[in-house]
């Protein structure tokens, strides 16, 4: 058996929060999978800091999380909102409809 | 206890208020004139309570949390600024029906997150407070949502705040593990050279940080943003969480990161020549005036951004010089847009203002100055603005860096000097309404005055400046 240390772990949450990069910036369909891609983000960054929390026996790690996923919920609220409205203007929510404004 | 009670008051008087005025809003019918007015009036009495508090350094909460000459000097700036981004905005909120009650509720809380933001001491408070103010940044860039383009700038700044508070908080999970401690005094001593994993963290929080303030690599959302957001909006972008941004920047630069400064300035000095480079190339292009500004606003933090690099107490004050007096400019730049209206419609392309000179020449000559100001051109409080970085960038001999900020300031004229050639040769395309915005005009007038007669006392930041850095 292989013992799982603190470097898997880690390696665990870069490939998540990669996934998550990229999916934001390969994504060309839906704003929905962008705001998927936020989420896996922030849930690697969790994923980091409980790790680094139970491997160094410091409990401010674990503290950190509970905030980070008070906030995730908070940002996907309002980022939910802002597509709802977005939608009734546009009647889409594709990312290539995304361009009123050049850039 | 009671005496940490007595440090937090300000943040503790602004929730309350916010709380307050939230339920003043709910109950009250057609309640925006008054929540308006409490607003001010809550941002007047902050500022008092701040200036009546001594500032000599304090930590409190398990040292999370700092009251110095520092935060409250950024304190008061925020204040004094949101103040008039908003006292001028009245009429334009007004004009086009955006006179929700929460408008400036959300506006108090954002200075809320920003208050923590440079008072924070700890990664925790400062990811807890940089959250809350992106978090009212999102809804007030999306405040118009029946106009699509403001909720398309909404959308924007969303996925891309959200993504840079991703990268920023992953090189918070790094520094937390690779230095053991959340806090920014206990990072500093762990981190040096040597801690490879968090000179990577470092770099993720540069990223992150790099984004709040817009400067070069991580500017894309900038223009549109500005562009697609209603003017009052666009002018609080422009002023209020560029100041929050900067004080933070040079507070990791000063506390957590000072150890590391070799590494951190390299970058820091590649994104201010980016930023200068591209804000001056960038603008001479743009049709629009807000989206100018908000090249111009790109430049203008590469310049800030040059100070911070130097890596010494003399370029941060000169950094901060920078960012107080572009403040002023902008808040006056944005202001004479309230005054742009032709039947009921707001104006606000560059070849709408051909030849108001004519017509209104208290106006033209106020853009006058302020573009002039904008371009640094003596003896302005621009020119001052820019003359003490480049100064303290001298002193530290990073002669390209000055080289270079030298030369975008001269093609950045160019744009500035088309506008006021549009203004006052080109023939008039439009009449506009005579417009009586006296709030608007009062913002314009003290922001001139500041800027004409600050060669007479232009050491008058330098001595506040100077308190800051004491510790």
């Amino acid at each position: 058996m292989i013992e799982i240390g603190l470097g898997h772990y880690l390696s665990l949450g870069a490939i998540i929060f990669f996934l998550g990069v990229i999916g934001i910036f390969l994504n060309r369909k839906n704003i929905i999978v962008i705001l998927m891609s936020i989420e896996l983000i922030l849930l690697a960054v969790n994923i980091n800091l409980i790790s680094f929390s139970i491997f160094s026996g410091d409990i401010v790690g674990q503290i950190f999380t509970m905030l980070i996923l008070t906030v995730a919920a908070a940002e996907a609220a309002i980022g939910l909102a802002i597509i709802v409205v977005y939608y009734r203007n546009r009647g889409s929510i594709r990312v290539e409809d995304i361009h009123g404004m050049k850039g | 206890m009671i005496n940490n009670l007595n440090i937090l008051f300000p943040e503790i008087f602004l929730s309350l208020s916010i709380f307050t005025i939230l339920m003043l809003g709910v109950f009250i019918k057609k309640s925006f004139n008054i929540i308006f007015n409490l607003t001010l009036l809550i941002i007047v009495a902050t500022v008092m309570i701040i200036l009546s508090n001594p500032d000599n350094e304090v930590k409190i909460f398990l040292n999370s949390f700092t009251r110095d000459a520092f935060s409250n000097y950024f304190k008061i700036l925020i204040l004094i600024s949101s103040f008039f981004v908003l006292n001028s905005s009245k009429n334009f909120i007004l004009d086009n029906k955006l006179d929700k009650f929460e408008y400036p509720i959300i506006v108090l809380m954002s200075i809320l997150g920003m208050f923590f933001m440079v008072s924070s001491n700890d990664l925790i408070l400062f990811y807890l407070g940089l959250e809350l103010q992106s978090l009212s940044l999102y809804i007030l860039a999306t405040i118009d949502r029946d106009n699509l383009r403001s909720t398309e700038s909404g959308i924007k700044y969303f996925v891309l705040s959200a993504l840079s508070s991703g990268l920023l908080l992953y090189g918070c999970s790094l520094l937390y593990g690779f230095t053991g401690s959340t806090n920014f005094d206990l990072i500093a001593d762990k981190l040096t050279k040597e801690n490879t994993g968090a000179v990577f963290a470092m770099v993720f929080i540069l990223v992150g940080l790099a984004f709040k303030v817009s400067a070069v690599p991580f500017h894309m959302w900038t223009p549109d943003v500005y562009e697609g957001a209603p003017t009052s909006i666009t002018s609080y972008f422009a002023v209020v969480p560029k100041v929050a941004g900067l004080a933070l920047l040079i507070k990791f630069m000063f506390i957590p990161f000072s150890n590391i400064l070799l590494e951190w300035q390299t970058i820091i000095i590649f994104i201010s020549i980016g930023s200068m480079i591209l804000g001056a190339v960038a603008a001479m292009v743009q049709k629009n005036f807000k989206r100018l500004l908000a090249y111009s606003s790109i430049g203008h933090i590469g310049y800030a951004l040059a100070g911070v690099a130097t890596g010494v107490v003399s370029g941060y004050q000169s950094a901060i010089i920078y960012i107080s007096i572009y403040v002023i400019m902008n808040i006056g730049a944005f202001s004479c847009l309230y005054l742009i209206k032709k039947d009921g419609q707001y104006k606000e392309s560059i070849s709408d203002l051909s030849g108001i000179s004519k017509k209104h020449p208290i106006l033209a000559i106020s853009l006058l100055i302020i573009l002039f100001s904008l371009a640094g051109i003596p003896p302005l409080g621009g020119f001052f603005a820019k003359f003490y970085v480049f100064v303290s960038v001298l002193e530290q001999e990073m002669y390209t860096l000055a080289i270079i900020g030298l030369l975008t300031t001269v093609m950045s004229a160019f744009y500035y000097l088309k506008i006021i050639k549009t203004i006052y040769f080109d023939d008039s395309a439009i009449t506009f309404d005579l417009t009586k915005n006296k709030k608007a005009q009062f913002s314009i007038f003290a922001s001139c005055i500041f800027l004409v007669t600050f060669f007479l006392y232009p050491s008058i930041f330098n001595n506040m400046v100077t308190a800051l850095f004491v510790s």
